[in-house]
């Protein structure tokens, strides 16, 4: 998919995208020549269509987990998944969580509940933050564009 | 006013869906490449066995010291992993989700793991509309049981294909080295027909078809001590006739639920898988 400022006649860029609800994607460009700024917004049916091949529009901040796509979208047992343990080696380097941030981490639904921590403790230690708390959890959503998470 | 083509429009792609497509790919053949064999075992319409025989194939297989490995890639029906006593949670490594251990062995995943004891597969989104993408959810999750799932090194991966030709296209996308395919069918006249829409389907696929296995082909009455039949009709025959594949094994029908044929049957049919050959018939 691509945008093109006709006035321009310039591919415009990809600026932003967000899920303001009801299942609608919205992604903005921007005309690099003018500034000229548009948005498109898709209905439910299409973001799902995408969704449904198990990609992101505008491309993924993160690798792709392990059977991410199923975790996420099977409705079905919590405990079908458990995640392992860290190799010993690695304990001295995991970050601490904090009790709001646990809190805030158990409402996460259990289907994907390790694979958000994972995430999250991966951006921490990648930060060299030795605490997780509902700020860091906040910088990590807007950085990494977690929406839901 | 008149446009160029997407081509014609020089820059990236900024949605990045192409190359999201080409990576999960990619992702299924590097996981496969440590695989030496991918089967798929296909029936026409369900009841017929495939997964009972996948189960018994496998193990058979295991047991004679090949590493094996089963997808229960029947989402909504998922019976083989319990065939083989294989059960979750699935572990999740970094590298990937580990397979459950089934008999022998056996390295299992299934869409059974996921479910609640009983209920059917449904899926978290969309609401309404579900038909228009079901098929390309069924696709998304199969691509992560086969490219997502840390098999290691493997002799054997049996791919248990849902009844009917709408698996097959699916994963002759994902696997393009696909080794080939065991047919499984009733030797009712019916179950032949339909497992042939199959066939020709792995065919037009270019999958080369491995051999056919006649389920429930009869039963020894005690009473009179004869072998007879569960059902009219030589499908199995018919079928190994129609597409020059070998009869591998009529299996005979046991109500006491143990592998219904001798243990010698088991081999010669993992053996062909195993190796690509054509088997010794029954």
């Amino acid at each position: 998919m691509k945008f093109l400022c006709l006035a321009c006649d310039e591919q415009m860029q990809f600026r932003e995208r967000q899920e303001p609800g009801d299942g609608t994607f919205a992604a903005s460009f921007t005309c690099p020549s003018c500034g000229h700024e548009v948005a498109m917004l898709a209905n439910p049916a299409e973001t799902q269509l995408v969704g449904a091949l198990g990609v992101k529009i505008g491309g993924r901040e993160l690798d792709e987990q392990p059977m991410e796509f199923v975790r996420r979208n099977v409705v079905g047992r919590d405990d079908a998944f458990a995640e392992t343990a860290p190799a010993a080696g690695a304990t001295g380097r995991r970050p601490a969580w904090s009790a709001a941030a646990e809190e805030r981490l158990a409402r996460v639904p259990g289907f994907v509940r390790g694979m958000v921590k994972k995430i999250y403790g991966e951006y921490a230690v990648e930060r060299g933050i030795a605490e997780i708390t509902p700020e860091v959890m906040d910088r990590a959503r807007t950085e990494l564009g977690l929406e839901g998470m | 006013m008149s446009f160029r083509t997407y081509f014609d429009v020089p820059g990236a792609d900024r949605s990045g869906l192409g190359d999201q497509v080409a990576a999960q790919r990619e992702r299924v053949a590097r996981r496969l490449a440590s695989v030496a064999r991918v089967v798929a075992v296909v029936s026409g319409k369900g009841g017929v066995g495939k997964s009972y025989v996948s189960a018994a194939v496998a193990a058979a297989a295991a047991r004679h010291d090949a590493a094996v490995g089963v997808v229960d890639a029947d989402l909504k029906s998922p019976t083989v992993a319990r065939m083989l006593g294989a059960a979750g949670p699935l572990a999740v490594m970094d590298d990937g989700v580990v397979p459950a251990s089934g008999a022998e062995g056996v390295r299992v995943v299934s869409s059974d793991f996921l479910l609640d004891d009983g209920r059917p597969l449904a899926w978290r989104e969309p609401e309404g509309d579900r038909f228009v993408w079901r098929g390309a959810l069924e696709a998304a999750a199969l691509r992560e049981f086969l490219g997502d799932v840390a098999w290691g090194r493997l002799d054997l991966l049996l791919v248990d294909l849902p009844p009917g030709a709408d698996g097959v296209s699916d994963l002759a996308a994902l696997v393009p080295q696909l080794s080939g395919a065991l047919a499984v069918t009733l030797p009712s006249d019916e179950s032949g027909r339909s497992v042939a829409r199959t066939m020709h389907a792995l065919r037009d696929a270019g999958i080369p078809l491995l051999g056919v296995v006649e389920n429930m082909s009869g039963y020894h009455c005690d009473a009179c001590r004869a072998d007879r039949p569960l059902f009219a009709g030589h499908a199995g025959d018919t079928l190994a006739d129609a597409f020059r594949v070998p009869l591998l094994a009529r299996i005979p029908f046991d109500g006491s639920a143990q592998p219904a044929a001798p243990a010698d049957t088991w081999r010669s049919i993992a053996a062909v898988l195993l190796e690509g050959g054509r088997g010794k018939g029954p």
